[in-house]
């Protein structure tokens, strides 16, 4: 062996905030010092009981904890291999995962004595659920969102307003969420004193990419339960969609040292992985510095950030949070891609099979599953995590289909 | 002496502060850009901070990330930004130049080479805007084995006990952002000014330049005489940007208009 293998997978970040090379504050001197409190404030909140009985009341209460396991007999039956089980993360308050994590920073930023909280958001989900938290908290809310994403994701924009939340919307660069987040970056820089950046994925400065994959562990660790309930054994594998990646770190993290655990993280592959048009940072790109972390990255050969797609507005970032660039150098996790017309595919099976309607993001996790389950013996199990649902797409999804509504 | 801490040392002498200017390399195109760089120290700029385009520029505001897509889009690179200075180099030994930029292209040149190759060029400080202290072994040894001065930001969020890691991890001169904000979007108070530069003094004796928000000979001229330098960015660039045609393309008056500013800017330096 060349290199010594981790006994635990579970160590990182170390106190640099990196995975193996990757992670990082790679942030200018004037964000600096905050970050350093943002990270200093949440290792006081994480020894907290209180801080913790907070976030977990409001878990159960409101947002509905813990989400259902589902066995989708149908699916499996239609794709004759192996069973396929649901997280139905997607039955959370406000439609998605994003709200486990927004809820535990919300928290932070009221303990940090922060008065306005900024975010930014790709499908929306993030956005929706940073400014129903704010609702409830009697915070002000505004939200970073690419042009372009408010254009395909009006329901959501819709939905942020109505929570009283303001909606900026980008047009620098492809006015997508990689321009919401310098956006929101710039905002942060020119409010630090009163304003608390709430970051959706596991992306970012330290310490956001270990703080928010701690908040969604509660995924994977609800999941290892329920699993073990149903089952009485962990599944043979795991299967979640990748853009920043913090659904997939949720579900993974706390299986991580399971070696008979496999795992795979499906990128966006949007036109194709052998066209321009993808989202696939760890298929395709290779590690640089955005946003505050080394990751991977899409880019040129002079190091400029090129333009993700994906038909999904949250999969559509050329970067990955860094823990999932280590855990690809590491070989613990195996990264794979479906097309747009792999997850519209998916989309619709999984409509018409299991009476859910899921996301365009989960639906890239489910294509793969499609492929993957009829290889397998009928005994192996396979978890996906089904992190959001679908009505913010149904209007893109008719596009697609050529459907007029 | 490194010809940052030579140019200083000699205004001292001369009992005035610098004049830093700062613009797009290749904005708004290689000749254009060339010929204004080649004509600021005539116009009156006493060290020249070059700045590397990059597609997200974190800590910019709107006229700079819409210079920096004006250069890309006419193919700027960092070696073509090296070949430029290098240009620069062969017609002026005195006149300190520094690269601002961020990390990533840096990353992808290979910090090692692009440290040799940017000495080679003629730079001679580097500003590289993501790479706090804390980041610092990612390019400091190199930098120094180069014999390029690292150029740290110092922000009115740097508190009494962060100031001197930063500080320790400075060469050249430091670089104090006046505002909490990103370039080119307000100015900071003459008040907080004459709080802040005192206080940084009393942890260092490199030279201090004050960037972010200067945009008038009167705002240059006061942020020099109170601190050693005074950086103006934006306001060139603004200008720069406002004499350009339907299609983003230089007119003939270009480089012309943005030195006139410049000669203005130095006028106010140095008291004249």
């Amino acid at each position: 062996m060349n290199k010594p293998l981790p006994n635990t997978y579970r160590q990182g970040p170390d106190s640099r905030g990196r995975f193996g090379p990757f992670g990082g504050r790679f942030v200018a001197e004037t964000l600096m010092p905050l970050i350093l409190e943002v990270e200093q404030a949440y290792e006081a909140a994480k020894r907290d009981p209180a801080f913790d009985a907070e976030w977990r009341r409001l878990l159960t209460h409101y947002v509905g904890r813990p989400s259902p396991l589902w066995f989708a007999e149908r699916l499996t039956a239609h794709l004759g291999g192996a069973k396929v089980y649901f997280k139905r993360d997607e039955l959370n308050h406000t439609g998605a995962h994003k709200i486990n994590a927004v809820l535990g920073q919300i928290l932070l930023a009221k303990r940090m004595g922060k008065t306005r909280i900024i975010a930014e958001t790709g499908a929306g989900q993030h956005g929706v659920a940073t400014a129903t938290a704010c609702a409830l908290f009697d915070l002000p809310c505004t939200v970073f969102m690419g042009a372009t994403d408010v254009e395909r994701q009006q329901p959501n924009v819709f939905r942020m307003k109505l929570l009283g939340a303001e909606v900026m919307p980008v047009t620098s660069g492809a006015a997508t969420l990689k321009d919401a987040m310098n956006e929101a970056l710039r905002h942060w820089v020119a409010n630090v004193q009163d304003t608390y950046y709430c970051i959706g994925t596991v992306a970012g400065p330290h310490p956001y990419p270990v703080m928010v994959r701690d908040f969604q562990s509660v995924i994977g660790e609800e999941a290892k339960q329920q699993m073990l309930a149903a089952e009485g054994r962990l599944p043979d594998a795991l299967v979640a969609a990748i853009g920043g990646g913090s659904n997939a770190m949720g579900l993974f993290y706390p299986f991580l040292d399971d070696p008979e655990v496999a795992m795979y993280g499906v990128e966006a592959a949007g036109r194709g992985v052998e066209t321009e048009e993808h989202a696939a940072s760890l298929t395709k790109g290779r590690p640089g510095v955005l946003h505050g972390n080394r990751t991977y990255l899409l880019q040129d050969a002079d190091g400029q950030i090129t333009e993700a797609h994906s038909i999904s507005a949250g999969l559509d970032y050329p970067g990955v949070g860094p823990e999932h660039s280590w855990l690809h150098e590491l070989g613990r996790v195996n990264y794979v891609s479906a097309t747009d017309d792999e997850a519209l595919a998916a989309f619709q099976l999984c409509s018409k099979l299991e009476g859910i309607i899921p996301a365009l993001e989960p639906s890239h996790a489910l294509a793969h599953v499609i492929r993957m389950a009829p290889t397998l013996p009928r005994e192996n199990i396979v978890l996906m995590n089904l992190c959001g649902r679908g009505d913010k797409d149904i209007f893109t999804v008719a596009r697609h289909l050529g459907v007029e509504m | 002496m490194s010809r940052i801490g030579t140019k200083f040392a000699a205004l001292k002498a001369e009992g005035r502060g610098a004049l830093v200017t700062y613009l797009q390399a290749f904005d708004p195109d290689r000749e254009t850009s060339l010929g204004i760089i080649r004509g600021l120290p005539g116009a009156g700029a006493d060290l020249i901070e070059v700045g590397v385009p990059f597609t997200d520029p974190m800590a910019d505001g709107p006229a700079i990330q819409r210079a920096a897509q004006r250069a890309l889009k006419v193919g700027a690179t960092l070696p073509g930004v090296l070949a430029l200075v290098r240009e620069f180099r062969a017609g002026d030994d005195a006149t300190p130049i520094i690269l601002m930029g961020y990390y990533n292209p840096i990353l992808a040149y290979g910090v090692d080479r692009f440290c040799v190759d940017a000495a080679a060029a003629g730079v001679d400080g580097l500003i590289v805007v993501d790479v706090p202290p804390e980041e610092a072994d990612e390019i400091e040894p190199q930098a120094k084995a180069a014999g390029l001065d690292l150029i740290r930001l110092v922000a009115p969020t740097t508190d009494e006990a962060r100031l001197p890691r930063v500080l320790a991890a400075t060469s050249g001169f430091v670089y104090y952002v006046s505002i909490t904000g990103i370039t080119g979007t307000r100015s900071a108070t003459a008040a907080s000014l004459e709080e802040a530069i005192p206080r940084i003094r009393r942890h260092t004796d490199l030279p201090i330049a004050i960037g972010f928000g200067i945009r008038t000979p009167q705002q240059a001229g006061e942020a020099a005489r109170l601190a050693d330098g005074a950086v103006v960015g934006t306001a060139l660039v603004d200008t720069l940007a406002a004499s350009l045609d339907e299609e983003g393309r230089a007119r003939p008056e270009t480089a012309g208009l943005v030195l006139e500013q410049v000669r203005a800017l130095a006028a106010a330096v140095r008291g004249t």
